[in-house]
């Protein structure tokens, strides 16, 4: 039963990932970001659960919080206050960024392998998925010219890493994850207000007007 | 034997900064300006007491925190590049507010910044645990966003940006990397060790992780801590936040900052080598150093803006910091230790004074900056000292720890690579010395593009004191190691034989 909880909430964690490059709307990221949160928290949930160990569930309700909670609501804060609610035209169009997903999917097994090998629990068997997580979420990043659709990215790259820590290690040990997370958290705020102050210098949130600074 | 004078000085680097910055929320700025000086150089003695005790006995430990010979090393530079950065930062903040850019919330603002990025970097070289480091090292990125964008004009709301976005996904790597490693100790037998993740017990239990994985880890730990140190191909943040930001602050980013990164990847490479032997880390290293040093020779030739050459410069450095960690000998680890420590201090002077040039002249393109030498003769004396200084000329620091890299490499048999970096450091040394010889020297136009139209400002007396203190430090470096030769040793095996 855990074990196949555990199967649908990796499952989610990647289907979500891919769903936010499927997507142009920003809210709909935020949404799908949201679900993403929930499915990494489920993951350490039930292994707080599995190993009864009061530590790592004490790390899902914080990470529940900062996921489900926080980091959304701040998104939407961000997304009242400007207008383009849509990725108007990413470098890479949605088809082509479906099939890079699958191939970072493929990348994300084979480079994995060393980190299934070492330890061939079935939740060990599942961190490529994470290691997937992360690569997409560089993806993102890598190729859409909304502010708000990078900072995804950022968050993306985080819950990647986040989910192959759960997988293979049972969780980082309690003050580096506070660490981690109060990391994370300030950084979504700084990102936040530098948002805002993109628009007001730049007119928009576009980052292809960001070409003050070059060689 | 841990005495209570031994866990003040452990504790002090951390507490004096976070004292210093709830000191600037209350106090007048100028206080509190001269509050944070005195914690950097809180910092520094706190490094000094911390090295007379470790550089021969066992390393101190307290809580989270341990210090051995290595960190106290990088105390005292973090101390030493801070005290001259947050002096030089009290006559940054008075031309500022004379000037009318900066406003008593500004000043307090950005000291409480500064302080709390003081107290990242010590965090960072004080935390035994990996995943801690980790985290100081983001921590920093995060205080310094704001001083990167705090003139909140198009290029440095621009600089923030990617300055946030680039580090924070780069820096992310180094977070998986380190997850790796974490699972690689937990499947050696550290499951439920809390301390399983701390420097100390990996280069104990070295030899039980499981290679594979400590080779993926390595890959992802050298790109993420990489392009927090401003290695090349990972590099493209950085000339636009070292020339964004205010000048103390391009000061300790560039002279410090990157070395803290650098000194993540020294910790790592006692383990991975300890696991895979050297060679491994010394290919990707070379890689870096090479790509590194490429890219700084060919900006610096058409470069146009003394602040970003100077941020290229650093790239160039750095560059020369993965060479000598790349050959990895004892010797070689002992010429980066000093070479860290000479540049810290070089750069330190040389944005300072480039900070005081843009206040005086209003432009920071190169250009705009003509005969200084006789208009301004202390300021040109210690901004060109600073620039021969970076250039590895005697007596300075830079030109022994060089010759230390090059010679290392050699003994080790990697003269192909000595020599190709040491002919783009000539390329990027002739670049330089250009631009700052037209600086310095250049015939004045008869008026001069970037001129303020008011009367020319007049750069303070006391102002030129922290520089000349920074130089001063610098040539006694060069002159001779004194009681730092004791140090140097030892950190240096701390790193080559990683305990």
């Amino acid at each position: 039963m855990t074990d196949q909880l555990l199967d649908l909430a990796c499952g989610l964690l990647l289907l979500t990932a891919v769903g936010v490059l499927w997507r142009r709307e920003l809210s709909a990221l935020i949404t799908l970001l949201t679900v993403q949160g929930a499915a990494l928290t489920c993951i350490a949930v039930l292994l707080a659960v599995e190993h009864r160990h009061a530590e790592t569930l004490f790390v899902a309700a914080v990470v529940g919080i900062l996921k489900i909670g926080v980091l959304p609501w701040l998104l939407r804060r961000v997304l009242a206050r400007i207008p383009e609610a849509r990725e108007t035209a990413p470098l890479v169009n949605i088809a082509a960024s479906m099939l890079a997903a699958a191939a970072l999917t493929l990348l994300a097994y084979t480079a994995a392998r060393p980190l299934v090998d070492l330890a061939p629990s079935p939740t060990a068997r599942a961190a490529p998925v994470g290691f997937a997580v992360v690569l997409i979420g560089f993806f993102l990043a890598a190729t859409r010219r909304r502010a708000v659709s990078q900072i995804v990215g950022v968050l993306l790259v985080d819950n990647g890493i986040a989910a192959v820590a759960f997988l293979a290690t049972g969780g980082v040990p309690l003050v580096v994850e506070l660490g981690v997370s109060a990391d994370l958290l300030l950084a979504v705020l700084v990102l936040q207000v530098l948002t805002t102050r993109l628009r007001a210098v730049f007119g928009g949130t576009d980052l292809d007007d960001l070409r003050e600074l070059h060689d | 034997m841990t005495d209570t004078l031994d866990l003040l000085a452990l504790y002090l680097p951390l507490a004096a900064p976070l004292v210093a910055a709830s000191a600037a929320a209350v106090l007048p700025w100028r206080a509190a300006a001269w509050a944070g000086v005195a914690a950097a150089a809180g910092i520094l003695g706190a490094g000094v007491g911390l090295a007379t005790t470790v550089h021969s006995g066992p390393a101190v430990t307290g809580g989270l925190l341990r210090a051995d010979p290595l960190t106290a090393f990088m105390l005292v530079v973090i101390g030493a590049v801070a005290t001259i950065a947050c002096w030089a930062g009290v006559h940054h903040l008075a031309d500022e507010s004379a000037a009318g850019t900066a406003t008593p919330a500004t000043a307090r603002r950005y000291l409480i910044l500064v302080q709390l990025f003081l107290a990242a970097m010590s965090l960072a070289v004080l935390a035994d645990n990996l995943g801690l480091l980790w985290v100081a090292v983001e921590a920093t990125t995060i205080v310094t966003a704001f001083l990167v964008g705090h003139r909140r004009s198009r290029a440095s709301v621009e600089a923030a940006w990617k300055y946030v976005v680039l580090c924070s996904v780069g820096i992310g790597v180094a977070f998986l990397g380190t997850v790796c490693v974490y699972a690689a100790a937990v499947a050696a037998g550290g499951d439920g060790d809390p301390s399983a993740l701390d420097w100390t017990y990996l280069t104990g239990h070295a030899t039980a992780l499981d290679p594979d994985l400590v080779r993926l880890a390595t890959g992802l730990l050298l790109v993420g801590f990489g392009t927090k140190a401003g290695l090349a191909p990972m590099h493209a943040w950085l000339p636009d936040a070292h020339s964004q930001a205010p000048a103390p602050v391009s000061a300790l980013m560039s002279g410090v900052l990157l070395s803290v990164a650098f000194y993540a990847i020294w910790r790592y490479k006692a383990i991975t080598d300890a696991v895979l032997g050297p060679g491994y880390t010394r290919t990707l290293l070379l890689v870096a150093a090479l790509t590194s040093l490429t890219v700084a020779a060919i900006l610096l030739i058409s470069q146009r803006d003394y602040k970003r050459m100077l941020a290229y410069s650093s790239i160039e450095h750095m560059g020369l910091v993965a060479l000598g960690t790349a050959t990895g000998s004892r010797l070689a680890m002992a010429a980066v230790l000093l070479h860290v420590l000479g540049h810290g201090l070089g750069k330190a002077v040389a944005f300072c004074g480039a900070g005081q040039l843009l206040h005086l002249s209003g432009s920071s393109r190169i250009a705009a900056i003509r005969g200084l030498a006789g208009r301004h003769p202390a300021l040109a004396g210690a901004f060109g000292l600073a620039v021969a200084a970076l250039l590895g000329l005697p007596p300075f620091s830079l030109f022994a720890s060089e010759l230390g890299i090059a010679r290392a490499g050699l003994a080790a048999g990697q003269g192909w690579a000595v020599a190709a970096a040491f002919a783009l450091v000539l390329v990027a040394f002739a670049a330089i010395a250009r631009h700052g010889a037209a600086m310095l020297l250049g015939a004045p136009d008869p008026a001069p593009a970037g001129a303020p139209v008011t009367a020319p400002a007049r750069p303070r007396a006391m102002a030129i004191v922290p520089l000349a203190v920074g130089l001063a430090a610098a040539t006694a470096l060069g002159v001779s190691l004194g009681p730092l030769h004791d140090l140097l040793l030892a950190a240096t095996d701390t790193i080559v034989q990683g305990r």
